[in-house]
C-alpha cells in the first residue's frame, strides 16, 4: 500500500506530459477522433432504404462515449494519479520485436521458417542457452505442430521455402 | 425425469467420457501454470474443437473450465501464485497453511471445496437456465439491447479495475464488432480498403491475441521470477473436525459464487473474493484469516467454483456472458452454429442437458485427478517460461491460422497481443473488450431494429417494461461503484 502511495506521489512529481494518465488518454483521443474522421467517409444509405439509423450512427455513437470517458478518467486522474510503472526491461523490448521479425519472415520467406526463428530468439532471450531444448522448441515442437494440423487437421500452411519442398 | 436421463448421456458415450477426461485434465494443466488459465487454454483450444461435433466441443470447454478454476489453487496453495485469477484469494491462507507443513490438509480442503462448490452450481444452472430462458421469451428487440447494456454496466460495476476503464474497454470491444459490412446494409466499416476486414474481425484472433499473445508479453517481464515451491508429500482429506468447521462456509460459498456467476462480470475472481471476505465476516476465528485459515481456503475455492455453473446460466438461457471463460464458451457455441437462448431449450434439450451432465461429471472427475494427481500437477509449474511460452507461440499462431486459413487473422492476433498488453499495463481489464466483441452485434442489432420498430422514437424504450427494468438496473450499477467508494471513504475517515 505504501509502495502505490509511493509510487503516484513520484507520479504527481512529473510534469503532466510525462505522466501515463495524460499520455494513455491522449493517445485514446487521438485514435478516437481519426476513426470517428473516417465514420464521415462511411457511404450513406439514401432515404428510401435506409431503416433505422445511418450504418455511421452507431460507430460514431461509440466514439463519442469512448473520447467522453477518457476525459472523465483523465480528469479523475488529475485528483488521484496513477501508479508510476516500472521500466520494461530488454526481454520485454526482444520478445515484441520477435513478433515485427515473425511477421516480416512470415511474409517473405516461409510460415513455418517464421515460427522457428522466434520461438529460438524468444526461448533464447529469456534466457535458455542449452541447444537441445531450442532445438526442441525451435524445430521439433514446430514440426509436431505442423504435422497434427497438416495430417490431423488437413490444414494447407501458406507457400514458402520450407513448406514448398514438404508439398512438392 | 427426461431430462436426468438426458444428464446421464455422456455417462454412456465412449467418447464423449474421452472428451471429458482430456478437458479436465488439460483443464488442471492450464490451472496450474500462471499466467494460461482456462480461459486463455479455452481460447487456444478453441480453433481444434471444429474438428469435433457440437456437443463434443462444448463438453471439451467447459470441463477445461471447471478443471481449471480448480487446477488454481494447486499453484495458489504450494507457490503462493494463483495458478488463475480466480484462486487469487486461496493464496492468503492457502500458503501460509503450506508453509506451516500443511499442504496436504490446504489441498484436501481445497479440492472439495471446489468440487462441492461447482456441484452446487450445477444443480443451480439445471434449476435456474429453464426458467430464466422462459423468461426470454417475453423479450423482443428492445428488450435484448437493455439487456446487453445491462450485461456490459455490470462488467464494468462489478468486474475487477477502474469501472470507468472497463466500460471504454467495453465500448472498443463493441466497435471492433462494427469493422467489415454493416449486416443491414453491407455498407463497409473501419476496412480501410482491406478485403480481409470485409467479414469483420473474427472472434478468435482477439481472444488468443488480448489472452494468450498479451500474457506471453507479461511473461517477458518476469524472466527474473524465483518461485518458492513448498513440497507436498500427499493430499490429505479433510478431517471431521474441518467439515464440522467448514460446511457453513462452504454452503455460503457455493450460493455467493452461484450468484455472482450468474451477473455478467469476471465471474470466479469477484466470487472468491466475495466469498472469502464473507467467510471471514462468519468466522468465530476471524483473527486467524491470513495465516493459515482453513475456513479462508473453503470461502474462497467453494465460490470460484461455484461460480462456473453460474455463469453459464445467462451464457445458455440469454446469449449474455456470464465470466471471460463463458465468453470464450460463448464463441465456441456460436462457431459452431448453434445459437444459445431460450429456443435452444426448447429444441435441443439433450444439447443443453449434456452440457449440464458433462459439467456435473467434470467436477467429480477433477476431484479424482485432483487428489490423486496433484503432486503430479504441482510439478508442471517447474516448466520454464522459456520453454513452455515459445511452444504456445506456436500452437497459437496455428490454431489462429487454421480457422480461415488467413495470415491476416495471425497478424491481427499478433496486434492484439500488444494492444492487450498496454491495456493490461495501465489498468484496462481485456475482459470487457471479449465480451464487447461478442455482445456488439446484439447491441446495434436490437438497438436499430427498435428503433424501426419504434419509428425512430427513443423514447419508446422507456415504455417498455422490461427493458425499463433493465435501463434502471444498468444506472444502480452504474453508480454503485460510486457509492462504494464513498461508503469505504466514510468507514476510513
Amino acid at each position: 500500500m505504501k509502495n502505490v502511495q509511493k509510487q503516484k506521489r513520484a507520479n504527481k512529481s512529473l510534469p503532466f506530459f510525462f505522466r501515463d494518465e495524460f499520455r494513455v488518454s491522449l493517445v485514446i483521443i487521438l485514435i478516437s477522433v481519426a476513426l470517428l474522421i473516417t465514420t464521415f467517409t462511411f457511404d450513406v444509405v439514401p432515404p428510401i432504404l435506409n431503416r433505422g439509423i445511418q450504418p455511421a450512427t452507431f460507430p460514431k455513437a461509440l466514439l463519442v462515449i469512448i473520447i467522453v470517458m477518457t476525459l472523465l478518467i483523465y480528469y479523475l486522474a488529475t485528483k488521484n494519479p496513477w501508479k508510476v510503472e516500472k521500466k520494461l526491461p530488454r526481454s520485454f523490448f526482444l520478445t515484441l520485436s520477435s513478433f515485427v521479425i515473425f511477421v516480416v519472415v512470415s511474409k517473405t520467406l516461409d510460415f513455418f521458417l517464421a515460427i522457428s526463428a522466434l520461438s529460438i530468439f524468444v526461448s533464447y532471450c529469456w534466457g535458455e542457452k542449452r541447444l537441445f531444448y531450442l532445438l526442441l522448441v525451435g524445430i521439433i515442437f514446430p514440426i509436431i505442430v505442423f504435422i497434427f494440423f497438416e495430417t490431423i487437421l488437413g490444414l494447407r500452411f501458406p507457400p514458402g521455402i520450407i513448406t514448398n519442398i514438404y508439398y512438392s | 425425469m427426461d431430462n436426468l436421463l438426458l444428464m446421464l448421456a455422456p455417462l454412456f458415450s465412449s467418447k464423449l467420457l474421452l472428451v471429458l477426461f482430456f478437458g479436465t485434465l488439460f483443464g488442471l494443466i492450464l490451472g496450474v501454470l500462471p499466467g494460461l488459465g482456462p480461459t486463455t487454454g479455452g481460447a487456444l483450444i478453441l480453433p481444434f474443437t471444429m474438428t469435433l461435433d457440437p456437443l463434443s466441443a462444448i463438453v471439451l470447454l467447459t470441463s477445461i473450465y471447471c478443471a481449471g478454476t480448480y487446477g488454481g489453487a494447486i499453484t495458489a496453495v504450494l507457490i503462493n501464485t494463483p495458478g488463475t485469477p480466480a484462486a487469487a484469494a486461496t493464496c492468503l491462507d492457502g500458503y501460509p497453511l503450506a508453509q506451516k507443513g500443511e499442504a496436504g490438509r490446504a489441498l484436501g480442503m481445497a479440492t472439495v471445496s471446489s468440487t462441492a462448490g461447482g456441484i452446487f452450481s450445477v444443480v443451480i444452472l439445471v434449476f435456474f437456465a429453464p426458467i430464466l430462458a422462459q423468461l426470454a421469451y417475453e423479450f423482443g428487440q428492445p428488450e435484448y439491447f437493455a439487456l446487453a447494456i445491462f450485461g456490459l454496466t455490470m462488467l464494468a460495476s462489478i468486474g475487477e479495475g477502474s469501472p470507468i476503464k472497463n466500460l471504454i474497454a467495453g465500448a472498443f470491444g463493441i466497435l471492433i464488432s462494427t469493422v467489415g459490412k454493416d449486416f443491414m446494409t453491407s455498407i463497409d466499416r473501419f476496412t480501410f480498403g482491406i478485403n480481409e476486414l470485409t467479414e469483420g474481425i473474427g472472434f478468435i484472433p482477439v481472444v488468443v491475441g488480448l489472452f494468450a499473445m498479451s500474457e506471453m508479453l507479461t511473461q517477458s517481464t518476469l524472466i527474473n521470477q524465483v518461485f518458492n515451491r513448498i513440497a507436498l508429500k500427499a493430499i490429505k482429506l479433510p478431517s471431521k473436525d474441518d467439515y464440522k468447521k467448514t460446511w457453513k462456509t462452504i454452503l455460503r460459498s457455493s450460493g455467493i459464487g452461484s450468484f455472482i456467476g450468474v451477473l455478467p462480470a469476471e465471474g470466479g475472481t469477484v466470487a472468491s473474493l466475495i466469498g472469502y471476505s464473507e467467510a471471514k465476516r462468519f468466522s468465530k476465528n476471524p483473527e486467524e484469516f491470513g495465516k493459515g485459515s482453513i475456513e479462508g481456503i473453503a470461502g474462497a475455492e467453494a465460490a470460484n467454483n461455484a461460480a462456473t455453473g453460474g455463469a453459464m446460466v445467462p451464457t445458455l438461457a440469454l446469449g449474455i456472458p456470464g465470466s471471460a471463460t463463458t465468453a470464450v464458451i460463448l464463441t465456441g457455441l456460436i462457431i459452431h452454429g448453434v445459437r444459445p437462448g431460450p429456443d435452444l431449450f426448447r429444441e435441443q434439450p439433450d444439447f443443453l442437458y449434456g452440457i449440464f451432465g458433462a459439467m456435473l461429471i467434470a467436477n467429480f472427475l477433477f476431484f479424482i485427478f485432483g487428489f490423486f494427481g496433484a503432486k503430479i500437477f504441482a510439478r508442471i509449474t517447474l516448466v520454464p517460461n522459456k520453454i513452455l511460452w515459445p511452444m504456445i507461440f506456436a500452437v497459437s499462431v496455428c490454431g489462429t491460422y487454421s480457422l480461415n486459413q488467413s495470415i491476416i487473422d495471425v497478424w491481427i492476433m499478433l496486434f492484439f497481443g500488444v494492444l492487450g498488453f498496454f491495456m493490461r499495463r495501465y489498468g484496462f481489464s481485456v475482459v470487457p473488450v471479449i465480451i464487447g466483441l461478442i455482445l456488439g452485434e446484439l447491441v446495434e442489432g436490437t438497438l436499430r431494429q427498435s428503433l424501426v420498430i419504434f419509428d425512430g422514437n427513443w423514447l419508446m424504450f422507456f415504455t417498455r417494461p422490461i427493458a425499463l427494468t433493465f435501463f434502471i438496473l444498468s444506472l444502480i450499477a452504474l453508480a454503485f461503484p460510486l457509492i462504494r467508494s464513498r461508503k469505504l471513504k466514510k468507514n476510513y475517515d
